[in-house]
């Protein structure tokens, strides 16, 4: 489990845990579910794309994530922001179908884009997923006081001038670059589960910002390491147990937040 | 315009009964969807009942029963996770739709190993309104009638819930039953359509016209009206640029018939946006077709 061809897969996963712990618990606050997953699952059919024009599959998932993060921001300005997300994302399926037919791809190519291949990480992706995680997790805490004070207390952040539709605009930017570096490692549906139920479930536990962020990541570490080391000895995907243990600590945590108020509501 | 044999093929008239058939029935339910803010779980449940779909075919089950069950599951699991409440509302949407990924993962994973059906991932994923076959037909249009049927019996105490839930508990209407009930609804509707269409047209079919029409105009019967027009006139035409696009690259290589159709409905969409912004309002065109559904409503 820990021999040389394994040291990628648990390095990569590393850090795709902290990057999406990270973002993830942002996602959960502002309640940006719906762009978290229409980002990335779209995001995949720029990699269909650069496949069939032959050029290297992170330029189209950039390029597709980008896209879809800005105009998603673009067109929520006059309508509605979840109706937007939808059309934004069944576009880029359905041109990412389009990219499909024309190419002759084969099955388990779409396969690992779509769920990940994350034990056959090879040395050279490393770098490129480490720089691009760097850069989320700076972007985040650059932006963290502005994060918090537009999704918590939205009021205050209006006082203080600061404009909601900027930071929404940054933060859909964040979560394209992280769907970058992480779709061709965990995929494009392993992402999504990672950035909901570890930071989910650490805001049941802990109610301060601070620590509920490093609980997120703690979790999500977890996770994803639990679920490489039961991946490697089932031959099941990872993706099943990475969304399985997710939901494990989401179950925890609405049980414990669930016996936490019923015992302050005994003592009231 | 339309190539030889276009009208003597059937796959091409069963796309064409089946597509118009989801299309109205997306469109009905699309339209409460979007003015309930609901689209993240519409989209969802397509991928929940892939789940099912990819389940069932692992398990030797009917698909039908397969689609149908996983959504009917996954509806009411958000439902009990908590669907009330806003915010947690795409939460609970979220945790569900991991979970379901999780499970399509495994399940085509088994598939894909145990019996080496080459195409099963893509056929599951994306599905195509050319392989349907004509048996389900009638049992498709049975249940899209019942759908139909439920949101028309329930369409005033969901309108009014979602405008006012206070007005709505005033007036002594359970918004988690009203609230339920819809989510199975749209459970079984897009159950339906992802078997017959596809994951990916399904939510362009529910979102899409809906958010148009509703755009357009601000009358609901109107609203309804435009989304089912819109949703049959862009399958139809969908379709047959898609069976005319075999003719067009020397491969002979055509696009798949879901391009066509969402390409389709995202123009109307797009180009929605500047008309309703010419109809001469300051506030955003949503808003103003919530208000005068209020005032039908109330």
């Amino acid at each position: 489990m820990f021999s040389s061809f394994m040291v990628n897969a648990w390095l990569i996963a590393t850090i795709v845990a902290v990057v999406a712990g990270v973002v993830g618990f942002f996602v959960v606050l502002r309640g940006s579910a719906f762009p978290a997953h229409a980002i990335p699952n779209g995001a995949f059919a720029g990699a269909a794309g650069a496949n069939l024009i032959g050029v290297n599959p992170l330029i189209g998932l950039g390029v597709f994530s980008l896209g879809a993060a800005l105009g998603i921001a673009r067109l929520s300005r006059r309508g509605r922001a979840d109706a937007v997300t939808a059309m934004a994302l069944v576009m880029m399926l359905a041109l990412g179908a389009a990219f499909l037919s024309q190419s002759t791809e084969y099955e388990p190519a779409i396969f690992s884009l779509l769920f990940g291949e994350i034990l056959g990480v090879s040395g050279g992706q490393i770098v490129p997923v480490a720089a691009l995680g760097v850069l989320c997790v700076v972007a985040v805490g650059a932006l963290y006081r502005r994060l918090l004070l537009t999704s918590i207390v939205p009021e205050i952040a209006a006082a203080r001038g600061l404009a909601p539709q900027r930071v929404e605009v940054a933060f859909l930017v964040v979560i394209a670059c992280a769907t970058t570096m992480t779709v061709p490692v965990v995929g494009a549906l392993l992402i999504f589960t990672l950035m909901i139920g570890p930071p989910a479930a650490a805001r049941c536990f802990v109610d301060r910002p601070g620590p509920a962020l490093v609980l997120s990541v703690a979790i999500a570490l977890v996770a994803v390491w639990a679920s490489i080391a039961f991946s490697y000895t089932t031959n099941w995907p990872v993706g099943f147990y990475v969304s399985s243990f997710s939901a494990l600590a989401y179950g925890a945590g609405r049980c414990y937040a669930w016996r936490r108020r019923r015992r302050a509501a005994a003592v009231l | 315009m339309f190539e030889p044999g276009f009208f003597s093929s059937g796959p091409v008239v069963t796309a064409l009964v089946i597509g118009a058939v989801t299309a109205v029935v997306s469109a009905v339910v699309g339209v409460f969807t979007v003015v309930r803010g609901q689209s993240f779980a519409g989209h969802a449940l397509t991928d929940v009942a892939t789940t099912g779909g990819s389940g069932a075919f692992f398990f030797g089950v009917s698909p039908l029963v397969g689609f149908l069950g996983a959504g009917v599951i996954g509806a009411g699991a958000m439902d009990l996770i908590g669907v009330q409440r806003l915010r947690g509302r795409d939460l609970a949407t979220g945790v569900v739709l991991g979970v379901a990924t999780g499970l399509a993962a495994l399940f085509l994973y088994l598939d894909t190993t145990s019996r080496a059906t080459t195409g099963a991932t893509q056929q599951i994923l994306f599905g195509s309104i050319f392989t349907v076959s004509s048996s389900v037909i009638p049992l498709v249009i049975v249940m899209s009638a019942l759908t139909v049927g439920v949101i028309a019996l329930i369409h005033r105490p969901l309108l009014l819930s979602s405008f006012s839930s206070e007005l709505a508990a005033a007036r002594g209407i359970s918004l988690r039953r009203v609230g339920l009930l819809f989510m199975l609804a749209l459970a079984v509707a897009v159950g339906l359509s992802s078997i017959a269409i596809g994951s990916v047209l399904s939510t362009a079919l529910l979102i899409g016209p809906a958010a148009t029409a509703i755009r357009l105009t601000s009358s609901l019967r109107r609203a309804l009206l435009v989304a089912g027009v819109l949703g049959v006139v862009s399958t139809w035409l969908g379709v047959l640029l898609a069976y005319d696009s075999f003719y067009w690259f020397p491969s002979s290589q055509g696009l798949p018939v879901s391009f066509f159709i969402v390409s389709l409905v995202f123009l109307a969409f797009l180009g929605s946006g500047p008309l309703s912004a010419r109809r001469g309002s300051r506030s955003p065109a949503t808003e103003q077709a919530r208000g005068s559904l209020r005032a039908e409503v109330v």
